[in-house]
């Protein structure tokens, strides 16, 4: 493995008597996109400003590229931060305001500085775009000069603090393969702070959920989707049906009064546990041919599939993502393969969740996803 | 429809009222008056008087003299001041005792600095304790300014305060991530954002200090003349209102020329480039 451009080792932050971070232990490679998860509050922001050093931690060490950092001041760090509001200075014209950082070294030529920002802008599709005053721009533009004036200084890392959430929807989701590219071309680290878990989703390489600040689980998209550690992060990525079971043995588990098979495995025999279904896993059908019966109780078009929600006959309520659209009132079937199950055991801390998962992954190969 | 359109209308009364007695009318009258000799007969001697004899020009550039150095004593301390009060913790009742001097009467305060700074005052019993004491203090062009720019700094202060205030810190961590050092965030971003607050600082203390007239009999032992001693001179010792008026025309194209130098011109920028 690769030294880490970043690492934060037992790191807290308190302000006045609230404590923001309780202890975050990260490290980030040279490279990789990477996103802090998690809703306002929980601290996202503060690590952010911690590694770019506009807020310094309380205690904890920051290590850029293995040398201690946290006393360095923000200015003389090889990161550069693209602000929630841009923060693009108003007296300025766009050519200046991406200038700002490269005249500040005085070691280039006007006739560098120029061809330097030409390029940042052209990278953000920007050049034609030099001489307007920052007024003058919409949302989505300021955020490319944003990005513009980050990267002309060729940063090692990039930090991202929500830059998308100012954007209208069809923006953001064009916005989202925009980071995405440039981060492969310029091959720096990013790091994205944000609370929608479908940009986490949809960008990263490895994501940070957190939560009143912790980090509860790393990993990449794919896995903290399909392995979320605890009730919170399997709530917070995504739509889910959470339930309260137990874990009766091996590769079984009971909920809503019934036993299935499971692929999850290395718990205690009869450990109180949670269950999670993913409602695109479920599937419909008659109530014959059903693993449950539930009552259809409502429908939302969401346009690319129809959000359903049904009870079953202990008031549990069902979300199922279905492509076809079911009738209110109706008594239906829902199937669903063991493999869609995820069992979540109480308080299990992020190590012992990754050893576990580890143990059985080997064994129990061909009963996961294929 | 006719209705809505009177209700609204009332609603600039007070304002036309208030502008047309106390600003039209008067301006209308100083300018008329200028116009006038001793006789009441019209004449533009006044203003001939005013240009050729050297001792209202000299007047004049003394006026704009002290009022510039007024100024600028003020703004080397408010903005310094500003920026320290935007600091701290209550903020707010820091700025609100820097206020409150501007709640107690002119007068009261020129008379408590005759008394801090006379033969027998304050100042010079500290002095005498150096055995460098007494000093003549009151009635020079030090205690003049000196006391000026202690009255005027509030009104310094408070234009530079609510400039800082609007400053998103954003840019302040902006301007040091992309590696700017705390002066040169300070020269290079903070100072032009806050600028209009310097401008409207500089607006409110220079265009008073031109007239100031109390402050130089009481404090400058009438040492320092200024149009505004001009003025209450004519009007109230030579009884030559016309001349009066004609320094007070001056006056106000004055005012009128530094509230358009100081003032903003946006569509000026970009296009210049």
């Amino acid at each position: 493995m690769t030294e880490p451009i970043i690492r934060l080792t037992n790191v807290f932050k308190r302000y006045d008597d609230t404590e923001i971070l309780k202890g975050i232990d990260i490290e980030l490679e040279q490279g990789k996109f990477y996103t802090l998860l998690g809703p306002s509050g929980c601290g996202k922001t503060t690590i952010l400003r911690i590694i770019a050093g506009f807020t310094s931690a309380t205690s904890g060490d920051v290590y850029f590229d293995g040398q201690r950092i946290n006393d360095l001041p923000a200015n003389q760090r090889k990161v550069n931060t693209v602000f929630q509001d841009y923060a693009l200075f108003p007296h300025m014209n766009v050519h200046d305001n991406v200038a700002f950082g490269l005249r500040l070294q005085k070691k280039f030529s006007k006739a560098d500085i120029n061809q330097r920002v030409h390029e940042a802008l052209t990278s953000v599709r920007l050049a034609d775009y030099a001489d307007r005053e920052i007024s003058e721009l919409s949302g989505g533009q300021q955020q490319r000069v944003a990005i513009a004036r980050a990267i002309v200084l060729k940063p090692r890392m990039l930090l991202l603090d929500e830059p998308l959430s100012a954007l209208d929807a069809k923006l953001r989701r064009d916005m989202q393969y925009e980071l995405r590219d440039l981060q492969q071309r310029l091959g720096i680290t990013f790091l994205f702070v944000t609370h929608d878990q479908e940009e986490a989703l949809a960008m990263s390489d490895e994501i940070f959920v957190m939560n009143a600040g912790h980090v509860l689980q790393s990993g990449t998209p794919v896995d903290i989707y399909d392995e979320p550690i605890n009730h919170f992060v399997a709530d917070f990525i995504g739509e889910s049906n959470i339930l309260t079971g137990t874990m009766i043995k091996d590769h079984e588990v009971e909920f809503v009064g019934k036993r299935f098979e499971c692929a999850d495995a290395g718990m205690r025999p009869n450990e109180s546990v949670e269950v999670v279904l993913r409602p695109e896993d479920l599937d419909i059908t008659t109530p014959e041919n059903g693993k449950l019966t539930v009552t259809i109780e409502s429908q939302l078009f969401r346009g690319d599939y129809h959000e359903i929600v049904a009870y079953d006959s202990d008031h549990n309520e069902w979300l199922i993502h279905s492509t076809n659209p079911a009738t209110a009132g109706q008594q239906v079937g829902l199937t669903f393969e063991p493999y869609d199950i995820h069992v979540m055991r109480l308080h299990e801390t992020e190590a012992d969740f990754d050893a576990r998962l580890e143990r059985y992954d080997d064994e129990q190969a061909e009963v996961k996803r294929p | 429809m006719t209705q809505r359109h009177f209700t609204s209308w009332t609603y600039y009364v007070p304002y036309g009222l208030w502008v047309g007695l106390f600003v039209i009318a008067p301006v209308g009258l100083i300018i008329y008056q200028s116009f006038l000799d001793l006789h009441h007969h019209f004449t533009l001697a006044n203003y001939q008087a005013y240009f050729e004899s050297g001792t209202y020009l000299m007047m004049t550039v003394n006026s704009i003299w002290w009022a510039f150095l007024i100024t600028l004593f003020t703004l080397l301390i408010s903005y310094p001041a500003a920026y320290y009060i935007h600091q701290l913790k209550h903020r707010q009742l820091w700025l609100l005792l820097t206020i409150l001097p501007t709640w107690i009467n002119l007068l009261l305060k020129a008379y408590a600095f005759i008394g801090i700074f006379s033969q027998a005052g304050v100042v010079n019993q500290f002095l005498s304790l150096f055995g460098i004491g007494p000093q003549q203090i009151l009635f020079t062009n030090f205690s003049f300014v000196f006391v000026a720019t202690y009255i005027q700094i509030p009104f310094m202060i408070l234009p530079i305060y609510n400039a800082l205030d609007d400053l998103s810190g954003s840019y302040i961590n902006a301007s040091h991530d992309l590696g700017a050092t705390n002066w040169q965030t300070f020269s290079k971003v903070v100072w032009p954002l806050t600028l209009p607050g310097v401008k409207a600082g500089v607006q409110a203390v220079f265009i008073p200090s031109l007239s100031l007239f109390m402050l130089t009999r009481l404090i400058g032992g009438n040492k320092v003349i200024t149009l505004g001693t001009a003025i209450e001179e004519h009007f109230l010792t030579t009884m030559n209102w016309g001349m009066g008026s004609t320094i007070g025309v001056v006056l106000i194209v004055a005012m009128v020329l530094i509230m358009i130098i100081t003032g903003e011109r946006r569509q000026d920028r970009g296009r210049v480039r």
